[in-house]
């Protein structure tokens, strides 16, 4: 066991330090990014914000707060300097540090987005293994036609409208389940359908694609002349196989679900992020949109090294896949 | 490739929603034309008011009638969409094509750079680039353009690099084709189709999305409208009329769901191949089996008894549906093996030899379809179905696979693969079952087996997984080892030592083989008795040592001299075989080889030759058996003797 | 009748820190008119050896010359053309098997000159001048290779590299193809470097060969003296190899057909 432990620690370690690697270059881009927006902006933010009316000292004054007129490099330091400290600066409307508005909203919306990932990780394999099996080798071609439409036009409908539908029905018809806030546990219930049907339906389909793939594929056929129980070579061989190659497209579901929070908390008045965000870009309030979408971007950035890392462990391959 | 998109309109999907797409087109063509007066049209009568008669989806805060607002806004959608979606093709093509155009190094920067950008979603670099360019139509535009950039470059990024791998590529560059050329005529014609359908799907996503900048109200702006900002509008009245969400909501739900589904559906269509051919009509069929029981009741006589067999196969048929009826890639094969017997398979592509080889296991799934007159293992009648004899079949008989490389489950150690037989079928624990793995790895010389028995299958080298393919063959005590070309991809010096492997195997414990293989050469060297099959049949059956130069269906002799060995005479040419190999989906009347053969006559063309015995242990299907054959000297083409 | 020379030529893949040296310090000559088999197992280098000389590979150090020259990489003229292995992959869907002849034509004539330019290559590796107009997808596998070789003729080369060309092939078309080399070779007075795996295929079209391993060359010479005796041990496993190399008595069966009639 010894050199194979070894081995295997070696290539561990090659593999953490260029996952490692790739997140940091993604965080500094992440970070460039988010400083630049604020001076991509056309014409004068402060102005934009104060509006056209305000007094001219005031609108220089702000600048001067807020450090507009450094030269652009120190700027860059000083925002460094305060995300790592975690000093976002304040609200050009509210006058609150930024930080505490995140660590007030952050709660809300990881939550809602872990839960609903959850749920449509545990509705999609299921759904996604049976309806591979069901339609391995062309057969079941109504099943397949019936889940590849439905899941289509289900995967279509943006999560947004889907929440407006749920709060029509369930709401303003049959007034079962809260449409706003989330003061409740049952306040979750439509909200985290509206997330999760999306990539629910989405993963499904792609397992459904891998599993009769992966069903096709030698090693299966190899497990049959073993003789082995069908059980064994749909859980124990194919699954695994189909998973993996499934996995990789998690990172990239994961990351559009925490985006996808932004619209369904504004359709459910929820007090996250999201409904900030919406609220901050239309008052022009834009340290408060800076380390939001700075916080989204870290959100996806760490979804998709953790998904990468599951990925390792779950097939070694992958690895050294990459180049 | 007109005629491809022709049949996916004749889906029912592909035309509901082609249909479904010009509809959305032309209304956002005529809509403002038609009714751009009513939509704007101030009724500060009924402002806010439910549906009636009058205004089907109420009317807003300024009195203005809802549905026919929510028709005109196709006209704007649609413009802003398709201008967002050109914009990311647009985009994405020139980051996509980048690394192919500007040369190594700075390619791959714009490779990590779009692999950084695609991890971000979409809407989130939308919302990005909508602060950045300001809230409105032009900045909702140049956000989702921008935002849908990164994806389709990778997209044709991967695509290209799939298309620039291949050897035309190579070709034309050798051929000092430039690299704008190369993308032009090469690259971008053979990556269209899925490029084209990524654009519907992307225009389908972008009307999606501007409904969602538009629903945070960072979309269009007032006085414009499409149908996000109705939609943004209806919602503040949901509770007053639900109606002023629909009807916006519907609209753009419906011309979404138009183009993603058309996409899909083009997408599919053009993924399948059909496969084509002409029937197989039933009467020939007939005649056809007429034909093979006349040739079992001649081979009968000579067949060994049975208790020598570990396998008899009497008339084996499968078949698969076909496009245009079923197509049968194997036509009545009948053979037997008898214990520690080797027996050799040869044919080219297509002949039918290593569904032979898998309907004899039971590894033939459905649709594709197994009959046989008889087929027995060691006395066991396996029609019964694979299930019946899951134990026997498990520890008896062996098979071994072409490519070792994905053969074996790449997700689960080498032992746990070998050890899985011994659970399953010798009642062993997994403790047991893991050191007999390690010992049937020793078994077949795989160095340090307690190592290697703990290593991924990615791990092994293509020489060393065939020898755990054929210890997990012996993992039971099999009479029958059944090889379907299992050193073609194997390097020469590794295929001797594979195929020395399974001859120690088989001296050791009187196993029998069957080899599957189209190198008659290694066929002619490992085994006592050689099938040669064409077209779904046996053509000749013969002892090994009777190939070179005791063969006698023209086939056989062709197929013989057309392979060079070390003994081969370099004055002349090579035997040729005219034409190409049977489809097996248009198999034609007569004997399958006829086309191809300097011997055929209208007798042969006409009527298919039954196998039969004709001494020195030979049986053949020609009517023309054992006919001299001669050589074109110059082309090497075979021809009838008489012409040299 | 030109000459290909490989002087000490080492191609390099992979990171300044991780190289992977693929040929090593490879010297060889294909000499003027004449057919070199390059034979090794896969991995040994023997296509990316090809492959620099067509500039499709990095050469680290070391030329390649033509007739003395360095063999030219950039413009429409190239003297060195390749025919690849799979014939599936090598000629453009897209494209007529005319279109894609064409196009290594040194650029100069008409359009009508063109034409009947593949016209008489395509008789020439006995195709229908008429498949000009056909797209690869009608063509079998073998008339495939035969276009392929039509093309790289096409650009009037002085020495053709053929890598692995009848490996992708069924059998009974194999030796359509081999026959074909010989006969191009014989009548052009083509120098030919002819890759393969098969030491039988390598000694029925060749007159030296080159045995490679593991980067570089173990042995070269006359087909005659390393086929016979070979000198280093790689080449006799390999030899060792070669299915069906016990010695047969036999005849060949067509030649045994001919006798007899």
């Amino acid at each position: 066991m010894g050199p194979v432990s070894g081995v295997l620690s070696h290539r561990w370690v090659r593999f953490a330090v260029r996952r490692l690697g790739r997140l940091l270059v993604s965080l500094a881009v992440l970070l460039t990014a988010s400083f630049l927006m604020i001076h991509l902006i056309p014409g004068d933010p402060v102005r934009g914000a104060l509006g056209p009316t305000a007094p001219a000292a005031l609108v220089e004054a702000r600048r001067e707060s807020l450090g507009l007129n450094d030269p652009l490099w120190l700027q860059y330091w000083h925002y460094l300097q305060g995300v790592f400290t975690g000093d976002f600066g304040t609200s050009l409307t509210s006058q609150l540090p930024v930080s505490d508005i995140i660590s007030q909203r952050l709660p809300a919306t990881l939550t809602l987005a872990i839960i609903a990932f959850a749920v449509a990780v545990v509705v999609a394999v299921p759904l996604g293994v049976l309806m591979g099996v069901v339609t391995r080798r062309g057969r079941g071609r109504r099943s397949e036609l019936a889940f590849t439409t439905t899941s289509v036009v289900l995967g279509t409908i943006p999560d947004f409208l889907i929440g407006v539908g749920l709060v029509y029905v369930f709401g303003v018809n049959l007034g079962w389940l809260p449409v706003a806030g989330n003061a409740t546990p049952d306040a979750y219930v439509l909200p985290v359908i509206a997330l999760a049907v999306g990539p629910a339906v989405i993963l499904a389909r792609i397992i459904r694609v891998e599993m009769v793939a992966v069903l096709e594929a030698d090693f299966v056929r190899t497990a049959r002349a073993k003789r082995l129980p069908s059980r064994t070579i749909y859980l124990g061989h194919a699954l695994p196989n189909a998973l993996t190659a499934a996995l990789t497209i998690c990172g990239l579901l994961l990351g559009s679900l925490v985006a996808g929070t932004v619209l369904v908390e504004n359709v459910f008045a929820w007090p996250g992020l999201g409904r900030t965000i919406a609220q901050s870009i239309l008052s022009k309030d834009y340290p408060v949109v800076q380390a939001i979408v700075l916080v989204y971007g870290i959100g996806v950035l760490l979804a998709n090294t953790v998904v990468d890392i599951v990925l390792a462990l779950l097939d070694p391959r992958s690895m050294i896949a990459e180049d | 490739m007109a005629r491809r998109w022709m049949r996916v309109l004749r889906t029912p999907l592909g035309l509901t929603t082609g249909v479904l797409v010009a509809a959305v087109v032309v209304l956002a063509i005529v809509a403002p034309i038609l009714w751009g007066d009513r939509a704007d049209a101030v009724d500060t009568d009924n402002i806010l008011t439910g549906p009636s008669a009058e205004h089907w989806a109420g009317t807003d805060g300024l009195g203005r009638d809802i549905f026919f607002r929510s028709l005109v806004a196709s006209r704007l959608s649609l413009e802003l969409a398709l201008v967002a979606t050109v914009l990311g093709v647009v985009v994405g093509l020139l980051l996509g094509t980048a690394p192919l155009l500007v040369g190594r190094r700075l390619g791959r920067l714009v490779t990590a750079g779009v692999n950084i950008a695609v991890a971000f979603p979409g809407l989130l670099l939308a919302l990005f680039f909508a602060v950045v360019f300001g809230v409105g139509a032009t900045g909702a535009v140049l956000a989702i353009g921008l935002a849908g950039a990164p994806s389709f470059a990778r997209l044709v990024q991967t695509l290209v690099a799939g298309v620039a791998s291949l050897d035309y590529v190579s070709a034309a560059r050798v051929a000092g084709v430039g690299r704008v050329r190369i993308l032009l005529r090469h690259v971008l014609p053979n990556i269209a189709e899925p490029l084209v359908v990524n654009a519907t799907l992307a225009a389908g996503g972008a009307l999606l999305a501007f409904a969602g900048l538009s629903f945070l109200g960072l979309g269009v702006q007032q006085p414009s409208y499409d149908w996000g900002r109705l939609l943004f509008e209806g919602i503040g009245t949901i509770y007053v009329n639900p109606m002023a969400a629909f009807a916006p909501g519907l609209a753009v739900l419906i011309a979404g769901l138009a183009f993603n589904l058309f996409g899909e559906s083009v997408a599919k269509g053009l993924g399948v191949t059909t496969v084509g051919g002409v029937p197989v009509l039933p009467a020939n069929d007939a005649k056809r089996s007429g034909a093979g029981e006349d040739e079992h009741s001649t081979a009968d006589a000579a067949r060994p008894s049975p208790s020598d067999l570990v396998l008899d196969v009497q008339d084996l048929r499968v078949s698969f549906p076909g496009a245009d009826g079923p197509i049968r890639p194997v036509r009545g094969v009948t053979f037997s093996v008898r214990h520690g017997e080797a027996l050799g398979v040869v044919g080219e592509s297509g002949s039918g030899k290593s569904l032979t080889a898998l309907a004899v296991a039971q590894l033939i799934e459905e649709p594709g379809h197994v009959d046989a007159a008889r087929l027995d293992f060691r006395g066991e009648d396996l029609r019964e179905g694979p299930r019946a004899h899951r134990h026997l079949l498990g520890t008896s008989m062996a098979m071994v696979f072409q490519d070792p490389m994905t053969s074996f489950n790449p997700t689960r150690r080498m032992g746990g693969q070998l050890a899985e037989v011994a659970v399953h079928h010798q009642g062993m624990t997994r403790k047991q079952a893991l050191a007999r793995a390690v010992d049937r790895l020793r078994a077949v010389r795989v160095p340090d087996p307690e190592k290697r028995a703990t290593q991924y299958p990615h791990e092994f080298s293509g020489g060393m997984r065939q020898r755990a393919m054929i210890g997990m063959g012996v993992m039971g005590n099999p009479s029958l080892i059944i090889a379907d070309e299992p050193t073609t991809a194997l390097d020469v010096t590794v295929q001797q030592q594979v195929l020395d492997l399974l001859q120690s195997i088989r001296d050791e414990d009187d196993v029998a083989l069957v080899l599957i293989s189209h190198d008659v050469t290694v066929v002619g060297e490992v085994c006592d008795r050689v099938l040669v099959m064409y077209a779904g049949r046996i053509v000749e059956d013969l002892p090994a040592d009777q190939l070179d130069g005791g063969a006698r269906h023209p086939y056989t002799r062709a197929l013989v001299a057309a392979v060079p060995d070390m003994h081969t005479d370099l004055e002349q040419p090579l035997a040729v075989v005219p034409g190409r190999p049977v489809d097996p989906a248009d198999v034609p009347v007569g004997c399958a080889f006829a086309a191809r053969c300097p011997l055929a006559d209208d007798h042969c063309r006409a009527v298919d030759p039954p196998l039969a015995p004709v001494g020195d242990g030979i049986s053949v299907a020609c009517w023309h058996a054992g006919e001299p054959l001669g050589l074109d000297e110059e082309t090497g083409e075979l021809m009838e003797a008489e012409t040299v | 009748m030109s000459e290909l020379r490989f002087d000490d030529v080492t191609v390099r893949y992979g990171t300044a820190r991780r190289p992977f040296t693929a040929v090593d310090g490879v010297s060889l000559t294909v000499p003027a008119g004449q057919v070199v088999g390059l034979v090794g197992e896969s991995g040994s280098g023997k296509s990316t050896l090809a492959r620099a000389a067509v500039g499709l590979a990095p050469v680290h150090s070391g030329q390649i010359l033509l007739d003395g020259e360095p063999v030219p990489r950039r413009g429409r003229v190239r003297p060195l053309q390749m025919v690849f292995q799979d014939p599936f992959s090598s000629l453009d869907p897209r494209m007529t098997i005319g279109e894609s002849i064409a196009e290594p034509m040194p650029p100069g004539p008409s359009r009508a000159e063109r034409k009947r330019e593949v016209q008489r290559l395509l008789s020439l590796v006995h195709l229908d001048p008429v498949m000009a107009g056909a797209l690869p997808g009608r063509l079998s596998g073998g008339q495939r290779q035969r276009a392929a070789l039509a093309r790289a003729l096409a650009g009037q080369p002085k020495v053709v590299i053929a890598d692995e060309i009848t490996s992708a092939l069924d059998v009974s078309i194999q030796g359509a193809v081999l026959n074909l080399v010989r006969e191009l070779q014989r009548e052009l007075g083509l120098s030919i470097l002819f890759i393969s795996h098969n030491l039988a295929v390598v000694r029925y079209v060749a007159s030296h060969v080159a045995v490679m391993y593991q980067g570089q060359i173990v042995e070269q010479g006359p087909v005659s003296e390393v086929l016979v005796a070979p000198r280093h041990d790689y080449t006799r496993e390999l030899l060792a190899a070669v299915p069906g190399s016990r010695p047969s008595p036999q005849a060949h069966p067509a030649a045994t057909a001919r006798s007899s009639s």
